[in-house]
Order: C-alpha cells, then sequence, then structure tokens
C-alpha cells in the first residue's frame, strides 16, 4: 500500500536524559532518525537513484565555492573580469575553487538530466508523486536561472552576450516587454547595474533551490521511493532502512562522479567552457558564432528554430513561446503519460520511443552548438517538431493503444524470483 | 436569523473588507518601489541626447557609436547600396519600409540605426550577408542596405533612433 510508507515506524528511544529532554521540546533527533536513517526504501533501487544524492551534494558545493568566491569578487564592470583572473591568479587556491564552481556548475547540470531521464524511463512522475516530479521541475528552472546569471559574472564576452540575448526574450512579448527588459537590465543595454542585480540575485537564488529541495525530499518521503519495477512497496520484506543500505550505496556513487569531476578541475577546467570569455566584455562587438554552455544548447536549438511568422505571431515571439513552452511542458507531464504502468521497462512501446526521445534530445543538444544555417536548420526544426510530438501526442496515445508485460506481484518477487 | 445576517451586509463586512483594500493598497505602495528601483536610474536616463559629428566618414565607411549604451551604426551608404535599396519592391519585405522612411530627405547616403539586431540584441557585421547590408552571427537573420530584415528569426528592420540633422555634418541623436 502507498500509505505504508507514510505511518509512523519511529523505533527512535532516546538514549539519555538530554536527549529525552531535547525530543519533548524539539523531536530534531528522532526527526533525523526517522527521515536520514531507518526511512524505508524500496530494496531493488539501482545506481540511476543515486544521482539525488549526487545532486544533493553538488548543490552543497555550488554553495560553499560560491560563498568563497564571493569573498573575492566584485560585481563592477570595470572590476569584474579582472577580479575573476585575480581569483584564478592570485588567491590562495583560488585557481582550483574557481574551477570546482565554473566545472560544478557543468557536473550539477550533467546529473540533474540524469535525474530527469531516469524519472522519465521509470514513471517516477505519475500518480502519487506528481508534487514531487512539479518541485523537481521548478528546481531545474531555478537552476537554469541561477546557472545563467553566474555565468554573466566573470563579464567575459560571451557573459555580456549571453546576458543581451537572454534578457532580450523578454522582449518578445507584446506590449509590456520593452519596459520589462529596461526593468531587467535597469538600463537601456546591459551594463553595470545589470551585473550587479545578477550577482545579488546569483548568491540568492541558491539558497530558494536549497528550500525547494527541502519541499522536494518532504514530498518524495510521503509516498516514498518509486523504484525500477515501479511496484509500490507492499510489506517490511520490500524495503531497506535508507541508513546504511543507501547512504553507503549513495557515497559509493558520489566518488565515481567525484571523478570525471576532479579530473576536468585539475586537468581542463576550461575545456566547457568557450574561449570568448576570456575577451573582456565588449558592448560594440559580438563574438562571430556565439552559443550557450552546453546544458543549454537543446532549449537554445528550440529557441532559434523558429524563423518563420505563425498567423500573427512573429517569429520572435514564436521563439520565444516554443523556448518557454519546452520546459514548461515538463510540469504537464504526469497527465499527458496515462499509462497505469510506472516502470518503462514494462512498458514495451513506451520503450522505444523513450529513448528516440532521448535520441532526439540529443540532437537538439548538437544542433543548439551548431552554426544556424544550411541543413542544421530544417534539421532543428524537425527536432523541436519532434520534442513537442513526443509530449502532446505520443504519449497520451500510447497509454490507450499500448499493452504491458505482466508486472510481478511484489518488489520482492522482482528480486528473489517467482519461488518467494 | 442566520439566514437574515447572510442577506443583509453588516457594518462588521464594510469595516471587513475596507480594512482589506486599505491593507492591499499597502502593500502595493510598499512593493512597488521595492521593484521600481530596478529601473534605468537618473544616471543612465541623463544620457538621453547625444550630438554626433559625421565629418570624416568616408563614403562606404562605417562607424559604431553608443547612445545611452546602445551600440548605433551611422553608414555613409555608397550609391550602389542605395540603389539596391530603392529597387525593392516593398512585398518582398517582412516588415514593408521604403528607402525614404529609413533615411532623412536631403541626407539618403547617411544611414543611422540602433545596432542591435531586432531577434536578440546581437551586433550584426557590415557589409555582409546575401543582401549586401547587416549579417547577424547569432541567429542568421540578413539585413539588407537600409537596414530592413531580409531573412532569419528576427521580425523587424534594424530600429531607427529618434535623431535630427543640426547642420549637414552634425546630428543629434535622442
Amino acid at each position: 500500500m502507498g500509505a505504508f510508507p507514510m505511518s509512523e515506524h519511529s523505533t527512535y528511544i532516546p538514549g539519555n536524559g538530554v536527549e529525552k529532554w531535547i525530543d519533548e521540546r524539539l523531536p530534531i533527533i528522532r526527526f533525523s532518525k526517522e527521515h536520514l536513517m531507518d526511512f524505508p526504501t524500496p530494496k531493488n533501487l539501482n545506481y540511476w537513484w543515486t544521482f539525488g544524492g549526487i545532486l544533493a551534494i553538488m548543490l552543497v558545493v555550488q554553495i560553499v565555492t560560491g560563498v568563497i568566491l564571493a569573498m573575492h569578487y566584485t560585481p563592477n564592470i570595470a572590476m569584474a573580469f579582472n577580479s575573476v583572473e585575480h581569483i584564478r591568479r592570485d588567491v590562495n587556491g583560488g585557481r582550483i575553487i574557481q574551477a570546482t564552481h565554473a566545472v560544478g556548475a557543468s557536473m550539477f547540470f550533467a546529473a540533474v538530466y540524469v535525474h530527469i531521464f531516469r524519472g522519465m524511463y521509470f514513471g517516477s512522475y505519475k500518480a502519487p508523486r506528481e508534487i514531487l516530479w512539479l518541485l523537481g521541475v521548478l528546481i531545474f528552472v531555478l537552476m537554469m536561472a541561477t546557472a545563467f546569471m553566474g555565468y554573466v559574472l566573470p563579464w567575459g564576452q560571451m557573459s555580456f552576450w549571453a546576458a543581451t540575448v537572454i534578457t532580450n526574450i523578454f522582449a518578445a512579448i507584446p506590449i509590456v516587454g520593452n519596459p520589462i527588459l529596461e526593468l531587467l537590465r535597469g538600463g537601456f543595454a546591459v551594463g553595470n547595474p545589470t551585473l550587479n542585480r545578477f550577482f545579488s540575485l546569483h548568491y540568492l537564488l541558491p539558497f530558494v533551490i536549497a528550500a525547494v529541495v527541502i519541499l522536494h525530499i518532504w514530498a518524495l518521503h510521503v509516498p516514498g521511493n518509486n523504484n525500477p519495477v515501479g511496484v509500490e512497496v507492499k510489506s517490511d520484506r520490500d524495503t531497506l532502512p535508507f541508513h546504511p543500505y543507501y547512504t553507503m550505496k549513495d557515497l559509493y556513487g558520489i566518488v565515481l562522479f567525484a571523478i570525471p569531476f576532479a579530473w576536468f578541475v585539475f586537468f581542463i577546467p576550461d575545456i566547457l567552457g568557450h574561449p570568448d570569455n576570456y575577451i573582456m566584455a565588449n558592448s560594440q562587438v559580438t563574438p562571430a558564432h556565439i552559443v550557450p554552455e552546453w546544458y543549454f544548447l537543446p532549449f537554445y536549438a528550440i529557441l532559434r528554430a523558429i524563423d518563420f511568422n505563425i498567423l500573427f505571431i512573429d517569429s520572435k515571439l514564436g521563439g520565444v513561446i516554443f523556448f518557454a513552452g519546452s520546459i514548461v511542458i515538463l510540469f504537464f507531464l504526469p497527465w499527458l503519460d496515462n499509462s497505469k504502468t510506472r516502470s518503462g521497462t514494462f512498458r514495451p512501446m513506451f520503450k522505444w520511443f523513450y529513448w528516440l526521445f532521448v535520441l532526439n534530445f540529443v540532437g537538439l543538444t548538437y544542433l543548439g552548438s551548431a552554426p544556424a544555417e544550411g541543413i542544421y536548420v530544417v534539421l532543428a526544426k524537425i527536432c523541436t517538431a519532434y520534442y513537442f510530438i513526443h509530449f502532446l501526442i505520443i504519449l497520451p496515445v500510447l497509454s490507450r493503444i499500448e499493452t504491458s508485460r505482466p508486472l510481478p506481484t511484489s518488489i520482492s518477487e522482482s528480486v528473489l524470483g517467482k519461488a518467494h | 436569523m442566520a439566514t437574515q445576517a447572510e442577506h443583509q451586509s453588516t457594518r462588521r463586512d464594510f469595516l471587513f473588507v475596507a480594512t482589506g483594500a486599505v491593507g492591499a493598497v499597502g502593500v502595493g505602495a510598499v512593493v512597488w518601489p521595492l521593484i521600481n528601483q530596478m529601473n534605468p536610474d537618473a544616471s543612465t536616463l541623463a544620457l538621453a541626447s547625444i550630438e554626433f559629428s559625421l565629418v570624416g566618414i568616408e563614403v562606404g565607411q562605417s562607424v559604431t557609436i553608443l547612445w545611452r549604451g546602445l551600440p548605433v551604426f551611422v553608414r555613409n551608404r555608397t550609391p550602389k547600396e542605395i540603389e539596391e535599396a530603392k529597387a525593392v519592391p516593398l512585398s518582398e519585405l517582412k516588415d514593408p519600409a521604403t528607402d525614404e522612411e529609413r533615411t532623412k530627405e536631403g541626407h539618403e547616403n547617411w544611414l543611422i540605426m540602433i545596432a542591435n539586431c531586432t531577434h536578440l540584441g546581437c551586433i550584426p557585421v557590415g557589409e555582409s550577408g546575401e543582401y549586401d547590408g547587416w549579417f547577424c552571427p547569432c541567429h542568421g537573420s540578413v539585413y539588407d542596405t537600409a537596414g530592413r530584415i531580409r531573412k532569419g528569426p528576427a521580425p523587424k528592420n534594424l530600429v531607427l533612433p529618434p535623431y535630427e540633422f543640426i547642420s549637414d555634418t552634425l546630428i543629434k541623436i535622442g
């Protein structure tokens, strides 16, 4: 039953007088034991599930390195660029701390994409976990806003033009677009007021993310974890306590994840960035080929795929509508896929379309980095169309016509085989 | 008794609504300055008007100047470019405007435009693209020799700033 993990399963007995005194006033030790240690977790979670823990660690890494960088950074257009160089060259250990923060953003997004696609394959967005999914998409949106504003802070050419292009998206909104644009920039063009406020907000948003993460985990702990077979927990035999089984498994995943992270930080800290960002911002020259960071490329490809007017909607507004729609549509996923079967493992047709969607997403990533000319323009349109077709046509139709393979009666059965 | 009270609004109801309304106005009055501080400040607005001398810009030469923090193209067009711009039928244009509407009478060789692509604000590269005008490297918008959008995702022609000729060689923008 879904209600099982919700029930009180506290086995905490205060060990001494002090613990008892605390427990009667603020039962924080009891709460931690229940939710961080004893929490009943399906015993069949695979390594894709460790990315939740990896993401929690990444948020901590970014906040810690970010607070340190803010001790040495200057958010002023005359000094910002040099202050980042100062961090990299002069500050004790600054080279590594700055690289950790910059590479950390990429690693954070890599992990969040795995986490999102894991949820999509195993149907983790389905009832009763819709709010859990919605909060997750909200975190993703906040991450994108935070990463974008962070990218502006070094005040290189890519920083400046990313700020110009992305704020300009708001100008596409009819009537109020231009007033909003000037409000965001604090001027008629991106300038010192823009940099200053982006720094302020870049410092604020991670703490908002942390707050939503707490809600995300709360929403996880009401129905409990989904799992690779998508069959709900039915008895104690289906679960293991979170600690030590999953704390150790997550820790192992975190260590493996730290290996490529460290490799980037120590050996090739700049490879995920762009050389143009080592030229100081110049409002009079746009770099010949501007591209966003890799983790924005699929959405960027969608933004520029719309280069034609749609009825009374001009191409610019059209691009923005599709760009925003590609993210907003994720909020509706729990209601677009009505299949009763959660896990893609038991959905013979969904499985194929899922991988096609992944391939299409990778294709959009590639097209986002390609120049906007020739065959790339056509392919970007096809991939953009398919992105929306997947959500709006394929998923609703599949949930009507597809016959799922028989599900195991319980998690234990799927793990141990029929005999048990 | 209860039913009668439901139909008649009482003094208490009035006070309740009035208090709520005053409270809402109060919250709005506090929030607005907190948002409005983000709008362009006095020092930014102070740069709203500039004068610029055209002396020294030869035929076929362009310069980029700054007005209100925005880059502005000032181009002294060649006769060939002007001819090309005038020859285009309006029906071919996404954002129809004649060459005369894009320039000032008697100064048709001078094309003065805000240099930000009307798509997402990048600065197009001059004397390039299929229409001998400007090509925006960001998303592939192409403008002609009158700065009119011809191809790509940009919706509008390059924007003309408000300007006037004070003399033949001096303009005032803003």
